[in-house]
């Protein structure tokens, strides 16, 4: 047993990793579901979204061969519709919301139709977006995750100057580090950055972390106001012992390494289990297992029924050979000359207490499994430390707002996963819009 | 089993399925092919003087993803040489002598030409012929096809021509392209031909190329009407049909029903209209012979569910049904009424009622399912709802009747009744 990486050969990591939802390869295809949506009123999978795309015109549009239409009809609700094509849980979302559903048919694929319509827009570039002219107005924005660009894109729309600092060397926050790789390559979330910010007005600073190479008193001197959206990124440490052990990882740095080495480099172990039974979790778990883990358990201390992740995902878990221990906590790692060995977890067992939801109890009851790696993917910390330092009002670590994501310090906003604590990028994407749009009426008074 | 062989004024077919005079029934291979297949008859394709066919010839209307809802040719008549016609004609008829044989003819616009063509065609033991009176391109500009049909002077002069020297039945084929049918088809009628046949092809143009900016089907860079036929013109076909049944000089010969006819359904339809027979034409163009089996399958089951027994049962029975509007019942009231079981929420029957129609439907907003229900009051029963819902039954049009007797308008306003206030 050993933790080590190239365990496979460049074509096998191609293989893995490659697009695990195809596009459709032809109009005709595409045509072909487009022609089946019923062009709802008011419709669910609208009212599903939360950046709230017209879903039934965009796939009329696909119908019609207007094809720019439906980009722009997409991309005016969510400039990161690209993305969210691919990344969107939409099982739960739109297409979980599609009436085809109550007929007991197959929804209509809205994010296949979504990628279709959005694809050749990304690729060649269409101009769909024009500036105002510039207002002389400059707001600085912290990360250029979804969030982040998203406000950047809206204020850039009405003619503000956009600076935006960003801690890694690419742009995409989580899109480009922290999502299984067979669902984004590192190429599409770079064309997906360079689309966006094509508008101009958007200067990103890569390399540039706010408290290490600035402050937010400096922004709030030399911007009219500052939009916070760096996200959430510290692990949550389990607390067990042996956490410390070799071969103890947390999901969020194992896909960062992934999505920022290359496959060849990423450590795995031969038997590998994942705590947690979140979107990270599977994520990290089916990468494990496609970087060449010969067995990779996923450890969870509830059942299917509260699993955070959706049922797709964890089918595509099931499908890649991953195990599942449901009803399991951790409580203590083994290791042998400082590296992982077993994993101790103890038994649960749901306990009625009264109310509509069973209580998880946990026994005496053990199971130990033989591992060489752990990865922890038990949810994301906020950055406390950042939003404590800067006195912002917050809810342990998250930052609060009143709406539209209006901080406690005049001037400044915030929105995305250091307010929600970690969403969608969907939903990051549609506090960018709120942002933008509580900034505008902010500049607009300061104006009068 | 019921019994859907078809007689039409002695010629007998082991079904009312025939083929229409078109591409499909204009050599011996296709139409043997057909026969094997099991179609009760062919109409040949038009034969007359020698013409010269060009290149691209049919075009259609593409809907929402359906291919040829609508379809429009600029070939003409048969362009192959006569004496090659007969003789294949003559063939078919020997080896499948239990099918239907008809000729259509479109001779130069004299007396001679017809009786000539008219000879040598029952020389080939064809069983009938079919004037086509109804060509809409390419034959008009020469004073035949559709020049002939949209003038009942001139239809009347070749009929009687025809019946001069015809020994076998005789079907005058007419062309849509006119206000109405009847006026030639009483002209026919009463210049002797035993039976009509209709509709032909409507003129029509297609779309318009996009990118070139010529209008479809392309022939070097120009196009010219064409004749539009295929699933979009069956019920302009069958309201010219209904016409002729009507009219009491038309309605005395029996009718051939042709236009857009593609399932037995449309088929039956045609025949309630008062058709013996029907021709079927781009359905086999688009799929194949091959559709025969259903369209014999499914007439035969239905009639057997409705308890008839020849298609005699039924050819015209829906006739007396279609009236004038001022003879309808304005105390027959329907409201519509949305299952809610069944309802998916689409918000179709709302959009529609509310923007096309008389605001009848109400919207309860519901995240992400808005429940619809029908304001009784306000519903005028239009079925617009009805008819756009995705789902079968879930919308029903329910009997609510403003009165007991019947009343229509020439009463009510006899009664000086009051009119809608709002």
């Amino acid at each position: 047993m050993a933790v080590h990486n190239n365990r496979l050969t460049a074509e096998e990591y191609e293989q893995h990793f490659s697009d695990i939802h195809p596009p459709f390869e032809t109009r005709d295809a595409a045509l072909v579901e487009a022609n089946r949506c019923l062009f709802c009123y008011d419709a669910p999978c609208t009212k599903s979204c939360p950046t709230g795309i017209n879903v039934p015109k965009f796939i009329k549009q696909i119908t019609t061969d207007n094809l720019k239409g439906s980009a722009y009809t997409i991309f005016s609700s969510n400039i990161m519709g690209g993305g969210c094509a691919k990344v969107c849980p939409v099982e739960k979302l739109c297409e979980g919301a599609c009436v085809y559903n109550l007929m007991e048919e197959e929804a209509i694929p809205i994010a296949r139709l979504q990628r279709y319509a959005t694809e050749k827009a990304i690729q060649e570039k269409w101009p769909l977006f024009e500036r105002k002219p510039s207002t002389g107005k400059k707001i600085a924005v912290i990360g250029a995750g979804p969030g982040g660009l998203s406000c950047a894109h809206a204020l850039s729309r009405e003619g503000i100057d956009v600076t935006i600092y960003e801690k890694e060397s690419k742009g995409g926050g989580l899109m480009t580090y922290g999502i299984a790789a067979y669902k984004v390559t590192p190429q599409f979330c770079q064309d997906e950055v360079d689309y966006i910010t094509s508008i101009g007005g958007i200067d990103i600073q890569y390399n540039k972390e706010l408290g290490k190479d600035f402050t937010l008193p400096d922004l709030q001197q030399q911007y009219d106001a500052v939009y916070l959206a760096f996200g959430v990124g510290l692990a949550r440490q389990l607390f067990i012992p042996g956490e410390q052990l070799d071969g103890v990882v947390d999901a969020i740095s194992f896909i960062y390494e992934i999505r920022n080495n290359g496959f060849p480099a990423v450590r795995v172990g031969d038997q590998v289990a994942v705590i947690g039974m979140g979107m990270t979790a599977i994520d990290a778990a089916t990468q494990a297992k496609r970087l060449g883990a010969k067995e990779v358990t996923l450890v969870y201390r509830r059942t299917q029924q509260e699993m955070p992740c959706t049922e797709a995902e964890l089918n595509i878990a099931l499908l890649d050979g991953c195990k599942i221990v449901w009803l399991a906590a951790p409580t203590e790692i083994l290791g042998e000359d400082g590296k992982v060995s077993q994993l101790v977890c103890n038994l649960v067992k749901l306990e009625d207490a009264g109310g509509a939801r069973r209580q998880p109890v946990i026994t005496d009851e053990q199971i130990i499994l033989p591992v060489d790696m752990v990865i922890k993917a038990a949810g994301q910390m906020p950055f406390e430390q950042l939003v404590y330092s800067h006195q912002l009002s917050n809810d342990h670590g998250k930052i609060t707002t009143t709406c539209n994501g209006v901080t406690s310090i005049a001037g400044v906003f915030a929105g995305g996963d250091c307010v929600n604590g970690g969403k969608e990028v969907v939903d990051a994407v549609q506090a960018g819009k709120d942002g933008a749009k509580a900034i505008l009426e902010y500049l607009q008074n300061e104006r009068c | 089993m019921a019994d859907i062989s078809a007689n039409f004024l002695g010629i007998r077919s082991p079904n009312p399925f025939w083929l229409a005079s078109a591409p499909p029934t204009d050599k011996k291979v296709n139409v043997l092919r057909a026969f094997e297949a099991g179609w009760g008859g062919v109409v040949w394709k038009t034969l007359g003087s020698q013409v010269k066919n060009v290149s691209s010839r049919y075009s259609s209307v593409n809907y929402n993803g359906s291919r040829v809802m609508g379809f429009n040719n600029i070939e003409l008549i048969s362009d192959r040489p006569l004496d090659l016609n007969l003789k294949e004609i003559a063939e078919c008829v020997r080896l499948f002598p239990d099918r239907a044989m008809v000729v259509s003819l479109m001779a130069d616009n004299n007396r001679e030409s017809w009786h000539e063509l008219i000879k040598k065609v029952e020389d080939t033991g064809a069983h009938g012929l079919e004037l086509n009176f109804g060509c809409p391109h390419g034959m008009t500009e020469r004073g035949m096809g559709a020049a002939v049909g949209q003038d009942p002077e001139i239809a009347a002069r070749v009929v009687e021509w025809v019946m001069g020297v015809a020994t076998t039945p005789v079907i005058t084929k007419l062309t849509p392209n006119v206000h109405s049918v009847v006026p030639t088809g009483r002209a026919a009628v009463n210049a002797g031909t035993h039976a009509l046949s209709l509709i032909n092809t409507i003129q029509s143009v297609t779309g318009v190329d996009l990118d070139t900016f010529v209008p479809n089907p392309n022939v070097g860079g120009q196009s010219t009407f064409g004749g539009y036929c295929g699933p979009a013109v069956k019920p302009i076909a069958l309201k010219m049909l209904t016409t002729i049944s009507q009219d009491p000089v038309t309605a005395k010969v029996p009718i051939s029903g042709i236009g857009g006819i593609s399932t037995w359904k449309d088929a039956a339809e045609f025949m309630l209209l008062g058709a013996t027979t029907v021709q079927v034409c781009t359905a086999a163009m688009r799929y194949g012979f091959r559709i025969i089996d259903d369209l014999c399958d499914g007439l035969n089951n239905w009639m057997d569910e409705k308890g008839f027994k020849t298609i005699d049962d039924f050819i015209g029975r829906s006739v007396p049904t279609l009236t004038n509007w001022e003879e309808l019942d304005i105390n027959y009231h329907i409201i519509a009424k949305i299952n809610q079981d069944k309802c998916i929420h689409c918000g179709l029957c709302y959009i529609s009622c509310e923007d096309g129609s008389h605001q009848a439907i109400n919207l309860s907003y519901g995240k992400p399912y808005n429940t619809y229900t029908v304001k009784d009051d306000e519903c005028v029963g239009c079925n617009l709802c009805q008819i756009v819902c995705p789902v079968d039954n879930c919308i029903t049009m329910v009997e609510h009747r403003r009165g007991d007797e019947y009343l229509n308008w020439k009463e009510f306003q006899r009664r000086g009744l009051p009119l809608n206030d709002h």
